[in-house]
């Protein structure tokens, strides 16, 4: 029985090989490929590129562990992440609630495009917009200004809001499909029996649709997580001075400093940190899903 | 426990009429069954008396309580849904304990009257496990359970058994009907099924197109339909249609079908009489005259083998009618045969034409 099993799914994968074959070829020579170079360069002393003399080191590696900085950055970038998630859920998940289970026809494909649109739009031109916005004298203090009857200056262009606002709206997509789809997938019929047993709309949500939904809040919150971690676009642009995170150090050992050997040991250093993270959170989430 | 009284309620979706203007009075303690087309209204009315969905217009009270705007989870009721509703992220313990415990009920007594409910449905044992680890059958009786535990007022079921097997559906006809008595629970049962309708409930409410069309015990509607649609929904029925004579009518051919039970209609008037195939006699001899009885002639085009019963399909005047013989072993009729057809007036039932 467990031979033919196993016969069966061996046979199964061989006739599923033509169909992953293109994805896990692509993922070599794009990613895997490319990475194992980085991985190579982080413990390089220099790159042998500009045909400098090199040496294999672990330099890199101590220089994360040997200046607090760095230490220091990564938690404010781990702390950045989770805030961004959190403000997600907390925006996203409302959102698909009622686009799950309150809109119907038209007006449902007519939001679900609103919530899409942020996805289609250049994520330097969505920055820059928002740089519009929140500078002084920007629209929404001209705006605030025009309503309230006092003066007030809104000012948070170059602050830690900032970068959290252009966070939040990059990412607020993904906690709204990934909700939406596991909200939809719950049968309203739950609902109702839940009310007919005397629990409030509230209680319902709480104690069915929260858990039922909870696949969904998890892959929402670790395709945020991740990449806020390591993100260093919107803390440039939106953050200024205040902006210096994790991410926008690598970028700099990339782009500014040319010191790629670093830049690829503190990226590793992140990928690390993401995984024991996900890895402790995983069985908590799990249970919780 | 209490009745519920349902007056003049209507409500509509859009230009359609799910509900025109229905009354019916539920007594404390019975079965009833709404029993209907799809489309015809039953659930819509069972949603009102569980308070999803509020009417346009007239009342319902529940123990003498007007709760027509009161919603569901206030209105103290216990449903069943066709396609069970347990949640799939609690026990099945969790899924029955979840009305009480949404109550704030302590957990000592919340242990207590889950296991009980469980022992109930015969289902003890099974607190343990998850709704996906049961059988059609086993997820039915822990919605039951989890729908009577809170104490409700009325039971509410919505097609509770149309997604189980035959033999598994009379299982549960029984047992729903064993508890429902144990706990003497004001039941109301929504139903396409007219044997179920027939076999389970005290009272039968007809719907059709949002109207309530008949209402009464079982044996009166099936014996004394008030209405074409009602004789021939619930059960099967031979139609003549006619002019009144005053207690029967007369056909387009001139026979005269004398009638002993339904309206009583001026004569002249357009009028049908409905007949059930087994009360209908049927024979080869044509010689001897029953003065009491209705007579038609006909020819047996059909004849349909059931082991305990035969149906006759019988061409008559370009009408086929139907007759119903038990199997007693005597002489069975070949297709193609002449025969007579006998029934008394006392089996035909007299509906004024809608």
């Amino acid at each position: 029985m467990a031979a033919q099993s196993a016969t069966a799914s061996r046979s199964g994968l061989r006739s599923a090989l033509p169909l992953l074959a293109p994805a896990y070829i692509w993922l070599t020579v794009a990613i895997f490929l490319p990475l194992s170079a980085m991985v190579f360069f982080s413990f390089m002393t220099d790159l042998p590129l500009s045909g400098k003399p090199w040496a294999f080191t672990l330099g890199n590696y101590a220089a994360f562990f040997s200046q607090s900085l760095y230490l220091t950055l990564l938690l404010a970038s781990l702390r950045l992440g989770l805030e961004v998630t959190l403000w997600c859920i907390v925006i996203g998940y409302p959102a698909a609630y009622v686009l799950a289970k309150v809109l119907k026809g038209r007006s449902r494909e007519a939001i679900f495009l609103l919530v899409i649109l942020p996805f289609w739009s250049n994520g330097l031109v969505r920055i820059f917009s928002w740089a519009m916005v929140l500078r002084e004298g920007g629209i929404l203090d001209t705006a605030l200004n025009a309503v309230l009857p006092f003066k007030i200056n809104i000012d948070l262009m170059y602050s830690y809001p900032a970068v959290i606002i252009g966070l939040v709206h990059s990412y607020v997509p993904y906690m709204v499909l990934t909700c939406y789809l596991t909200l939809q997938a719950i049968d309203d019929s739950l609902i109702e029996a839940g009310r007919s047993l005397g629990a409030t709309r509230l209680q319902v949500l709480k104690r069915v649709i929260i858990p039922l939904s909870m696949p969904g809040l998890v892959a929402g919150a670790a395709l945020i997580f991740v990449p806020v971690v390591g993100s260093f676009m919107e803390p440039r642009i939106l953050g200024g001075r205040t902006g210096t995170f994790y991410g926008t150090v690598i970028e700099d050992q990339f782009v500014a400093v040319f010191n790629w050997p670093l830049g690829a040991a503190l990226s590793f250093i992140l990928l690390a940190v993401v995984l024991v993270i996900l890895a402790i959170a995983s069985p908590v989430l799990r249970r919780a899903a | 426990m209490a009745g519920v009284q349902v007056s003049d309620v209507s409500r509509s979706f859009g230009a359609h009429k799910a509900l025109d203007d229905v009354s019916i009075d539920f007594a404390d303690g019975g079965f009833y069954a709404l029993l209907g087309p799809s489309g015809s209204g039953k659930t819509t009315l069972l949603r009102q008396i569980a308070g999803f969905d509020f009417p346009d217009s007239g009342r319902i009270s529940i123990g003498g309580e007007s709760v027509e705007r009161v919603p569901v989870e206030k209105r103290r009721i216990g449903m069943v849904f066709q396609n069970y509703a347990l949640f799939p992220n609690m026990s099945v313990a969790d899924n029955v304990a979840f009305g009480l415990s949404v109550r704030g009920e302590a957990k000592a007594v919340i242990a207590t009257e889950v296991q009980r409910a469980l022992d109930l449905v015969q289902l003890g044992k099974l607190g343990g496990r998850r709704p996906h680890q049961l059988s059609g059958g086993q997820r039915q009786r822990v919605a039951l359970a989890r729908a009577i535990v809170t104490k409700p007022r009325v039971l509410l079921l919505d097609e509770p058994l149309g997604a189980l097997d035959k033999a598994l559906r009379v299982d549960m006809q029984i047992e729903l009907k064993r508890i429902q008595r144990e706990i003497g629970i004001t039941t109301i049962f929504v139903t396409h099924d007219q044997e179920e309708a027939l076999t389970m409930s005290d009272r039968i409410g007809i719907l059709r197109d949002g109207r309530l069309v008949q209402e009464g015990p079982p044996e009166e509607i099936y014996d004394r339909p008030r209405s074409e649609f009602a004789a021939t929904f619930l059960g099967d029925a031979n139609i003549f249609r006619g002019d009144t004579t005053g207690n029967g009518i007369r056909l387009q051919d001139g026979t005269a079908i004398a009638a002993g039970a339904g309206a009583t209609l001026a004569a002249g008037a357009k009028a049908s009489c409905a007949v059930r195939p087994e009360r209908i006699r049927i024979g080869t001899d044509a010689g001897a005259v029953d003065s009491d009885a209705n007579m038609l002639k006909g020819q047996v085009s059909k004849r349909i083998f059931a082991g305990n019963n035969s149906t006759y399909f019988v061409e008559r005047a370009g009408q086929t009618l139907k007759v119903i013989v038990q199997n007693t072993g005597a002489d069975r009729l070949a297709e193609g045969q002449d025969v007579v057809l006998r029934w008394s007036p006392e089996s035909t039932v007299l509906i004024a034409a809608t």
